[in-house]
């Protein structure tokens, strides 16, 4: 096999894996617009990234971080729905971001790679930062899992108990930050959160816990990787775009397999 | 034995400088050991903000607030939104509250008498059921003081009455004082030691037979309000209209004499 192709599978399953878990949480949480929001504004890191000439993993993830504070302290003024303030935070990031990158003419930007991903132009550094980055958040995750379920279900009553709301509330958006980061390169800003939740929800009728649901969720989407590069190898489609139908095609399969989900 | 908490002149204001709303005024008040002390009032008179206030979640603008050392709290809110997508059990659930044994978790739930529940998905259990779960959460924690906003919401009559003696014979058990709100007048102040009436400021306490004859009272809710707190404490087998006025017992329901003054 090919070193590219290699690297795309390494790549590919890595963010699958870490994409698992933290999408349970999307889904649970009902934060599939936020993240999205979020995942358009990484065009921003990235244009803001190349006129810092900072790293431009780190500006994603700073810009997401960022965005996503601005958004909880806009949200509690309560001044527009919530979900009129995502539409106008996503599509304002992403213009923002494109208009950017056109004053930066000196730069070349493969505009399109960063909209939908190239998984085939994975490089060594990127797999660095996949698994670096992978490690970070299943870390995190991992010792934050029951303060995160508590929130989940009641931040109040979670408060009451002793968890810092503020602080979990926080770290996972940077975990969502993360895990945006480091996904772009592989799927694109505007795919990235159908390989958050699509997995997660081909999960659910198969699990009766949640540890359950965040484990055959990255399996899910391992598994639509390794589908996804098998067609675009094959035929010759785009590769960020295979895995994420591969993604839809197993959720299909997994609503009409499994008729009533047994908790 | 000193007061579990001690409020002295709290107020508490909402919004910015240009447009305040004063939620909480001048109150002051104890909850003691072994008490259940009742929080009345109409809607959007403060109570929730007061709970809140109590639970340490909002801070008061001035006022003083005494809390027991080393007092643990046991909070039951009043309603839990869990995503279906959650695969939750009512073990599972109750083991976020912190690292229980088994053996606790089925104490929890035979005091409430919903053993039985332990396997079940938490998104099917009845309004009742729910209530009890969350009641034997709160119990886990072996609380001095249980805080219960609105216990009964969603319960059935016959559940309510169920639910409302449950936590007198906790209180008995455990000797832990007890804070219920309700927002309208229900069979629960029968069962109180005390009953505090508010809208913003404290309009009454004391009893609830003292109480029911505050003229403050009255004006708060009215003569009817007042009858029907009256009914519950002379126990009277007929039951009133909207007016207030006593109407006959219905020939289709048998054991009609209990409880409902007001549907």
């Amino acid at each position: 096999m090919a070193d590219f192709l290699i690297r795309a599978l390494l790549g590919g399953l890595g963010v699958a894996a870490i994409a698992g878990p933290l999408g349970s949480f999307v889904v649970w949480r009902r934060m599939a617009y936020f993240g999205d929001t979020l995942a358009h504004s990484a065009l921003l890191g990235i244009a803001l990234g190349i006129l810092a000439d900072i790293d431009l993993n780190l500006a994603v993830i700073l810009c997401c971080v960022l965005l996503a504070l601005l958004l909880v302290s806009l949200q509690r003024k309560r001044f527009i729905a919530t979900d009129t303030l995502l539409g106008i935070m996503a599509h304002s990031t992403l213009s923002l971001g494109l208009v950017a990158l056109s004053f930066l003419p000196e730069v070349r930007v493969d505009l399109m790679g960063y909209l939908f991903g190239d998984l085939l132009a994975v490089s060594q550094e990127d797999l660095y930062w996949i698994y670096g980055g992978g490690i970070l958040v299943l870390g995190m995750l991992y010792k934050l899992w029951n303060p995160l379920l508590a929130i989940t279900i009641d931040e109040e009553l979670a408060q009451v108990e002793g968890v810092n709301v503020t602080q979990v509330r926080l770290a996972l958006m940077l975990l969502v930050g993360i895990v945006i980061a480091v996904a772009m390169k592989i799927i694109g800003v505007l795919l990235i959160t159908s390989l958050l939740i699509i997995p997660a929800a081909a999960a659910r009728r198969l699990s009766s816990t949640p540890e359950r649901m965040a484990a055959m969720a990255s399996l899910t989407g391992m598994v639509s990787v390794c589908l996804g590069l098998a067609a675009s190898y094959q035929w010759d489609t785009p590769a960020g775009p295979s895995v994420v139908v591969c993604a839809a095609l197993l959720f299909l399969l997994s609503q009409l397999l499994v008729r009533r989900p047994s908790v | 034995m000193g007061a579990l908490i001690e409020l002295q002149r709290i107020n508490l204001a909402l919004g910015d400088h240009q447009e305040q709303r004063q939620l909480l005024s001048d109150i002051s008040l104890r909850l003691e050991p072994g008490q259940i002390t009742t929080l009345i009032g109409p809607n959007g008179c403060g109570k929730t903000t007061l709970v809140k206030l109590i639970l340490g979640l909002v801070q008061p603008d001035s006022g003083k607030l005494i809390r027991q050392p080393g007092l643990r709290i046991g909070y039951m809110p009043q309603r839990l939104h869990i995503d279906p997508t959650l695969p939750l059990t009512v073990r599972r659930f109750l083991h976020l509250a912190g690292r229980y044994q088994e053996q606790h978790l089925i104490d929890a739930l035979t005091q409430v008498r919903a053993d039985y529940l332990m396997d079940n998905p938490m998104q099917q259990l009845s309004g009742g059921e729910m209530q009890r779960v969350l009641l034997a959460r709160a119990l886990l924690r072996q609380p001095d003081l249980l805080i219960l906003d609105e216990p009964v919401q969603g319960v059935d009559v016959n559940g309510q009455v169920e639910l409302y003696a449950l936590i007198a014979e906790l209180r008995d058990r455990f000797g832990c004082g007890v804070l219920m709100v309700s927002h309208d007048l229900h069979l629960v102040m029968a069962g109180s030691d005390n009953v505090i009436c508010l809208n913003h400021h404290i309009c009454c306490s004391g009893h609830p037979q003292q109480v029911s004859n505050d003229p403050a009272f009255i004006a708060l809710f009215g003569r009817k309000g007042a009858d029907t707190l009256a009914v519950y404490n002379h126990h009277h087998n007929h039951r009133h209209d909207d007016h207030g006025n006593v109407i006959s017992d219905h020939p289709h329901e048998p054991d009609d004499h209990c409880c409902a003054g007001e549907h």
